[in-house]
């Protein structure tokens, strides 16, 4: 017999059940949903994030913030369209969706991402793999940036599960939630940043009106 | 016609440290109680069921019950003794339904000491003075099983001229665990040793519990260490008149 | 059978290692209260009561969730290989990496791994699996395993590490921490990059979705399941919860419980290879279900509760036995409160019996278990079922319950135990061997009782 029917077998007497029994609907989680104003929610995101975060009144003005945090370092960009659409691939030293995508995140020195949405009460940048939005630019280069509109910045974890009852499918692989820089304590507790991960995080948050993509 | 409670002593304090089951009399016959004490009473069972001897439990278990058919009210002074009787009881007697329904009459009957003094109505003065500067251990079975944190605080808030100054460690066991202290001794002793150095350092001259297996541990890691602080149950506190 | 009395004496009588374990797990038992005081998580008992209800009513349809999630998985690509023992776990990702050709492996924290001893498996066939985890990739160079479920290295200091680096990577002697970190950022990023197969545990398996969860601070999972062109999941499979949204509650109780942090630097939610397009992630996905002892376990109503567990680490941290003995006087890997409760069903119940009793049942552990798992209730149990095999013990017990329900016998019994008290024998010497043992009273209470009434 396969492990996969002896384990299930297993599983059923351990627990006195049939082959087809229907169970008991799951209990439910807490899902702490509760709407904040625009304002509120910066506010509690800037006091949480741990990085920094630059509020620009619209979209022309990324690319002069994002230059700003760049600090002359080379960059690599994911080629998601809100990125193209605000003139990423214009900044200088950015590498827009390169050939070769795993060797520009390693050797860049800085990843440009947009994000799925951003979480106010803890400081996160949530972001789901995609075509457009690959898993290493935010990942292999020392610094991230992300670049994400106003609109969506949501109050906490429990409102994007409820409004995500799935978080990966059949578009996305993948879904990860950044809070702060990559860090460790395992030496002695000494907090060490930059382990594996980026060590230093920033968020370009737009406001106005979506730009022309 | 004065309100009667019965008193189970416990074991340790009957055999080992009859002060303090001295000082809880002296405490409740202050408040104008008669204190009743039955013969009869022995243990409550809890070396056995902890050790896992769940037969042997259960036959002095019953002879609790029967020694304490029909009291009123029982005052126990130690935390783990009563939680023993009141969260442990109904476990040894589940499957005993006649049994069970005695065990059940009786728990609610049950009050440790300072869990009794605070359901009196009116309780604000117990013409205690004790002028020393104290700390307290929250024993493991009052803390965390009857939930007695402020209790014992409030009682030692009433009497006079005492300091209490709590410790790092007030809510870390001991390390006496019964039959753990010996079967594990180098182990017991170590967490001994980190709650002393845990009271040393709040500079109290008396530690206080309500629980005398903890007070025992405790003095004889504070006398193995030659420290010149000593042990006191909360009952002997109280009784102070400075 | 019986406990390591030399090793834990040794431990014991380490002062520079007393202070790791006994700063670092407070540290991390203080940074747990305060992340769940009121004032920062005020729905916390409900949170954990939801968390213990959805975990066990998770385990008593197990076998509902399990081939939902083996379904969804299916539908986005992956596949999933049932293992019923460890061996079989290992051997399929032998067999995997020997048909990809992938001499390199990497792996990311993963105590399910260890209980297997995959590394040690891996090696035989002469495959490299690097721990990717600073921790974990500094014991696996000591050749050492880990000493806490989430803090592997809590007891190494700074100058341990540089050792261990001199010699095991040839570098020069370096004491400075960040400096360590980042020759373990420097080396580890070409694993990384040229591993043909990544290895992560899972911290949740979601039953609807078909993912994992893992949940970590430094990135080297992410780089673990993103970089190389196969991602092996290896997880128990008490670890599904049935749907993603059950996380609000798991994500909010964990990294609060384990190090007083809201959320991690990276919760990773995967689910089988890159789609269409992607243009990173694993090409090939595969979730190792595991079972080594699970059913076991599950089979055992009165153990089955300790299933619950979401290995937080919180248990450790408040254990005042833990906090003295460490995680190397423990038999298994997993040590603390809950490796005492699940070890004896793990491992056979007939081995290491002293570990149930190693216990002052002081219920800390239970305090701060985020899923309530009752664990001095499972030791009761656990010892009840060992005294059986100790007939002298019981005999004892047997003579002081007859005299515990003779009132004149026990007070005369304890008149004379009382008499015998400034002896060294038995247990009065083991208890001297520690601490001192007062000077019996003259008069027991009964008999002062009798005199007051007088």
């Amino acid at each position: 017999m396969e492990s996969r029917d002896v384990i299930m077998e297993r599983v059923r007497a351990a627990l006195g059940r049939k082959l087809g029994q229907k169970p008991l609907p799951p209990p439910e989680p807490l899902l702490r949903v509760s709407h904040q104003s625009p304002a509120a929610k910066l506010a509690r995101f800037e006091l949480r994030f741990l990085g920094t975060v630059t509020v620009v009144a619209d979209w022309t003005f990324v690319a002069a913030a994002v230059e700003k945090l760049l600090d002359g370092k080379t960059a690599v960009a994911s080629g998601h369209p809100y990125l193209r659409a605000c003139g990423i691939a214009e900044v200088t030293g950015v590498s827009a969706n390169p050939e070769d995508l795993r060797n520009g995140c390693a050797t860049a020195g800085v990843g440009i991402t947009s994000a799925y949405c951003l979480l106010a009460e803890t400081g996160t940048i949530v972001l789901r793999a995609s075509p457009e939005e690959p898993r290493l630019v935010s990942l292999l280069p020392p610094v991230h940036i992300a670049v994400v509109p106003q609109d969506r910045l949501l109050t906490n974890l429990d409102e994007m599960l409820s409004m995500t009852p799935r978080p990966v499918d059949a578009d996305s692989s993948a879904m990860v939630l950044i809070t702060g820089p990559s860090r460790t304590g395992d030496i002695e507790q000494f907090l060490v940043r930059g382990v594996h991960g980026p060590g230093e995080v920033h968020v370009v948050i737009v406001q106005g009106k979506t730009p022309p993509l | 016609m004065p309100r009667r409670v019965a008193i189970f002593v416990t074991c340790i304090v009957d055999q080992l440290f009859p002060n303090a089951g001295m000082a809880m009399v002296d405490v409740l016959e202050r408040l104008g109680l008669e204190v009743e004490f039955r013969e009869a009473q022995t243990c409550c069972a809890q070396p056995a069921f902890n050790s896992g001897y769940q037969r042997e439990a259960r036959a002095v278990a019953r002879h609790f019950v029967d020694t304490f058919d029909g009291a009123e009210t029982i005052v126990v002074p130690s935390g783990s003794c009563t939680s023993m009787i009141t969260h442990h009881y109904a476990d040894l007697f589940a499957h005993d339904p006649v049994a069970l329904a005695r065990v059940d009459a009786l728990t609610p009957r049950v009050f440790e000491f300072s869990q009794f003094l605070l359901s009196l109505p009116n309780l604000d003065s117990l013409g205690a003075r004790f002028p020393h500067k104290i700390t307290y251990h929250d024993s493991c079975h009052a803390l965390r099983e009857l939930g007695l944190k402020d209790a014992p605080r409030r009682l030692l808030g009433m009497v006079k001229d005492l300091e209490l100054v709590e410790m790092e460690a007030a809510e870390e066991c001991c390390g006496f665990g019964g039959t753990f202290s010996v079967k594990f001794a180098q182990i017991s002793g170590a967490m001994a040793r980190t709650k002393v150095d845990s009271i040393l350092q709040t500079g109290a001259s008396h530690v206080v519990s309500l629980d005398s297996s903890c007070l025992m541990q405790l003095r004889g890691a504070l006398s193995r260490g030659g420290h010149k602080v000593e042990t006191l149950h909360l009952a002997e506190v109280l009784a102070s008149r400075g | 059978m019986s406990a390591p009395e030399t090793a834990i004496r040794k431990t014991l009588a380490d002062a520079n290692l007393q202070l790791a374990i006994y700063n670092n797990t407070g540290r991390f038992k203080e940074n747990r209260r305060r992340a769940v005081a009121p004032d920062q998580l005020p729905e916390y008992e409900d949170l954990r009561t939801r968390a213990a209800a959805i975990k066990r009513h998770t385990l008593s349809f197990l076998d509902v969730y399990l081939l939902q999630l083996e379904s969804a998985v299916e539908d986005s690509g992956g596949k999933v290989i049932w293992a019923s023992t460890g061996e079989e776990a290992a051997d399929f990702i032998v067999k995997l990496a020997k048909e990809r050709e992938a001499n390199l492996i990497v792996k990311s924290k993963s105590m399910t791994s260890e209980e297997i001893h995959l590394n040690d498996r891996l090696a035989h066939h002469e495959l490299e699996a690097v721990e990717t985890d600073l921790g974990e990739y500094i014991l696996q160079l000591a050749g050492q395993r880990p000493f806490h479920i989430v803090a592997p290295a809590i007891h190494m200091t700074r100058n341990d590490v540089a050792d261990i680096f001199t010699e095991k990577l040839g570098i020069e002697h370096d004491t400075v921490i960040e400096n360590q970190a980042m020759t373990a950022r420097r080396v580890l990023r070409e694993k990384f990059l040229s591993a043909g197969i990544g290895i992560t545990g899972a911290n949740f398996l979601l039953a609807d979705s078909g993912a994992v969860v893992i949940v970590e601070n430094e990135g080297n999972a992410r780089l673990t399941h993103s970089a190389p062109k196969v991602h092996v999941a290896i997880a128990g499979i008490e670890k599904v919860i049935p749907r993603a949204r059950d996380l609000a509650v798991f994500l909010d109780l964990l990294g609060r419980s384990a190090s007083g942090q809201a959320l991690t630097s990276y919760t990773s939610i995967v689910t089988g290879p890159r789609r269409q397009g992607e243009l990173d992630g694993p090409e090939e996905f595969y979730l190792v279900l595991l079972d080594a002892g699970r059913t076991k376990l599950l089979a055992d109503p009165e153990q089955r509760e300790s299933l619950q567990c979401i290995r937080c680490g919180a248990c450790l941290n408040a254990c005042p036995v833990y906090r003295k003995i460490g995680g190397h006087n423990y038999p298994w890997v997993y040590s603390g409160p809950i490796g005492k409760v699940i070890t004896p069903s793990f491992q056979g119940k007939e081995k290491d019996t002293w570990l149930p009793f190693a216990s002052s049942l002081c219920g800390a552990c239970a305090e701060v278990c985020p899923v309530k798992i009752d664990i001095p209730g499972l030791l009761l149990k656990l010892r009840k079922e060992l005294v059986t095999a100790n007939p002298a013990d019981r005999s004892a017990f047997q003579v002081w319950a007859w005299l515990m329900r003779r009132p004149g016998m026990y007070a005369l019994a304890a008149r004379i135990g009382r008499s015998l008290m400034g002896f060294n024998i038995g247990p009065l010497a083991a208890w001297r061997s520690e601490r001192d043992l007062p000077a019996a009273p003259r008069k027991s209470f009964r008999e002062l009782w009798k005199e007051r009434k007088k």
